[in-house]
């Protein structure tokens, strides 16, 4: 009885006079107070940063200028330029995962001798490091000795430095990353359709591309959109691989801003962008959601 | 409109037997209901015939052509599932004409089959909805309605109602009948409810552990069970099944019931048809064939009442006879109070006689 009562929590924590109120308080509080300090507290510097003449590397303090940075930066054909890329980057490279997830899903959704692990095997990649994906696809790429040129046979083909195929190799290596989290999403969805729909869709004398289209595509839609979400998101953001693999000619709006930020240290006009982001982001998003909110609806 | 030959059907899942060398012809226009209790192999041989599920030897002929290499959608078979399987993401009106567009039928024949369907189905107020609005019984309409849509040699019911609450089942059995008599068309129904099947069927199969016991009309098989399971797996309440021993004294036939020997008179008749099986005799007799008296009455024997259940229409009363007990279906209140006494008798004509080894039945004759 002794050694039940001090593995009780309850009588435990009574013991030391804690109330219930005090252990949730006990958890809470730190979270609170690191989401404060970590996550609010910058966005709202960083949008008060945004409306001034800022540099953190001069002594200087802060010199309110209103829309000024906006206005420069939205002007600035430069960021446009940024942007155009960045798009084009996403649109390649989510494209590409969602196909290549989606088609994996659909391969590893029967039964198989080692279906575990070569799930787990295809699962690979988006767990490892982007810096290390990035380093090692840099290696695969390099013109002289690459295996890749050398698999395709294609010479000294420049991948990494000629602005438009360093987008598209940067995006493919994005895809090799990605795609494994389109296909886990994608998987889930389709092992949730009932076995049944399909037999009655073969009752029905449905083919194969009308079932497809018909049946498995509409059930799984509402998990592909989540996992549209979650990687234009990323896409939209992201640094590292472009960073790693091919600064100079990949010239996403996230590498722009680090350039501002970190290189000119032009914290203000830096912070404006960051916001133009996330707004652009945001938006992005908000239409997804609609979309998956009426696919969810049925 | 078809006609359905099943021949030596076999179907292993594993090392478990399911089907056992089943034969069974449905005739053209014909409504056959597989009946049997769970597990028995029923819808394993519907899916089989549907192609939903493969055999291990046997055929399966639709009008003459064997199909057991088909894919389902070469059968020309509807199918009707339990749990309904209606597309979730697609409207009533959408989930009917489901099967055209999978044959590409154009948009004009299509509007007009599924608005002609739901108009016989009274569902054509229900056809913007998506399933998740509709109730069952909606549901199974709109089912019924994706399977008559395309006119398909051959209706497979699955316990198309078994899901639904009991008001609502009796609604659709008789729907169900209607929508045969109008529409006449093959039909295999699977069930585990007798009374489904003894109101629905122009002939009913009982299965029992993969096995074929008895194919026949309801009166059929429940006048004339082939044995002790077809007995008391068919007709509510069930029949009454007990031990029986011949006796025969001063000229009188008697079959004394339980173990303390209350007799009751029988035809001296059948005494030589029984000799065969004297000693492993079952005696079976529904409870409308047990028939009561208040007061002493010549060939009736004095019992108690034991139990008395009012059914409204009627009662079920258990009589206590020695160890045993039979069943007898009275008017209501015919019995007053459990422990009365009454006088009973059992119906020769309504009696049968088993073998309890093989529990096959044992054919009697009345008359000589």
């Amino acid at each position: 009885m002794a050694v039940l009562a001090t593995l009780d929590p309850r009588s435990r924590a009574a013991s030391r006079g804690w109330s219930d109120l005090t252990i949730r308080n006990a958890f809470i509080f730190p979270t609170i107070i690191f989401l404060i300090v970590f996550n609010i507290f910058p966005l709202v510097y960083s949008l008060g940063l945004s409306f001034t003449e800022f540099r953190a590397s001069l002594n200087k303090p802060p010199e309110f200028i209103g829309l000024q940075n906006y206005r420069e930066l939205l002007s600035d054909p430069g960021i446009w330029e940024n942007f155009t890329i960045t798009a084009q980057y996403v649109i390649i490279s989510v494209g590409g995962q969602m196909i290549v997830g989606f088609g994996l899903a659909l391969l590893l959704n029967r039964s198989f001798p080692l279906k575990g692990l070569v799930t787990t095997l295809l699962l690979l990649p988006m767990m490892l490091s982007p810096a290390v994906v990035g380093l090692f696809w840099k290696l695969l790429y390099d013109p002289s000795w690459g295996p890749i040129n050398y698999a395709l046979g294609i010479g000294k083909f420049e991948w990494l430095s000629h602005p438009t195929n360093a987008l598209f190799a940067t995006a493919l290596t994005d895809i090799w990353m990605w795609a494994p989290f389109v296909m886990l999403l994608a998987l889930a969805g389709l092992s949730a359709v009932p076995q049944h729909l399909y037999e009655a869709a073969e009752i029905d004398r449905a083919g194969s591309w009308f079932t497809f289209t018909r049946i498995t595509l509409p059930l799984v839609s509402p998990l592909l959109m989540i996992a549209l979400i979650f990687r234009t998101m990323e896409a939209f953001k992201t640094f590292d691989l472009p960073f790693v693999m091919s600064t100079a000619s990949v010239e996403t709006v996230a590498i722009r801003l680090y350039q501002m930020a970190f290189q000119g240290w032009d914290t203000g006009l830096s912070s404006a962008l960051a916001y133009i982001v996330l707004i652009v982001v945001l938006a992005i998003t908000n239409v997804y959601v609609k979309y998956l909110n009426k696919a969810k609806e049925r | 409109m078809a006609e359905i030959k099943l021949q030596d059907i076999e179907k292993y899942f594993g090392d478990n037997y399911v089907i056992r060398k089943l034969n069974l012809t449905i005739e053209n226009k014909e409504f056959v209901v597989l009946l049997g209790p769970s597990g028995c192999g029923k819808t394993t041989t519907l899916r089989a015939i549907a192609g939903l599920e493969e055999i291990d030897s046997g055929d399966i002929l639709i009008d003459g052509k064997p199909v057991q290499d088909l894919r389902a959608g070469d059968r020309d078979i509807a199918f009707v599932f339990q749990l309904f399987a209606l597309y979730p993401h697609l409207t009533a009106y959408d989930n009917i004409a489901f099967p055209l567009r999978a044959t590409r039928e154009s948009k004009a024949s299509v509007d007009e089959k599924v608005r002609a369907v739901a108009r016989a189905l009274q569902i054509e107020d229900l056809l913007s909805r998506r399933p998740s609005a509709l109730s069952g019984g909606d549901m199974q309409r709109v089912a019924i309605g994706r399977a008559l849509v395309r006119r398909p040699k051959a209706m497979l019911m699955d316990e198309p109602i078994g899901a639904l609450d009991a008001k609502l089942r009796e609604e659709m059995r008789t729907e169900l009948k209607r929508l045969h008599l109008e529409n006449d068309q093959t039909t295999v129904y699977v069930t585990h409810d007798q009374v489904e099947a003894m109101s629905l069927a122009d002939r009913i199969a009982i299965m029992n552990e993969g096995v074929l016991q008895q194919v026949g009309t309801p009166s059929e098989v429940y006048d004339n069970p082939a044995n002790l399971f077809v007995a008391q797996f068919v007709g509510s309440p069930v029949m009454n099944i007990t031990p029986a021993n011949l006796q025969s004294a001063d000229g009188a036939t008697k079959v004394a019931v339980g173990q303390d020997g209350v007799a009751f008179d029988f035809p001296s008749a059948i005494e030589p048809q029984l000799s065969g099986a004297h000693s492993d005799l079952m005696l079976g007799v529904r409870p409308e064939g047990v028939l009561l008296a208040h007061n002493k009455t010549a060939g009736h024997v004095a019992v108690e009442a034991h139990i008395i259940e009012p059914l409204g229409a009627y009662d079920i009363v258990d009589l206590k006879i020695g160890n045993a007990f039979l069943r007898a279906r009275t008017a209501s209140g015919f019995v007053d109070r459990p422990g009365d006494m009454v006088w009973a008798r059992i119906d020769p004509a309504q009696t049968h006689f088993f073998n309890s080894l093989s529990g096959d039945a044992i054919h009697v004759r009345l008359d000589e």
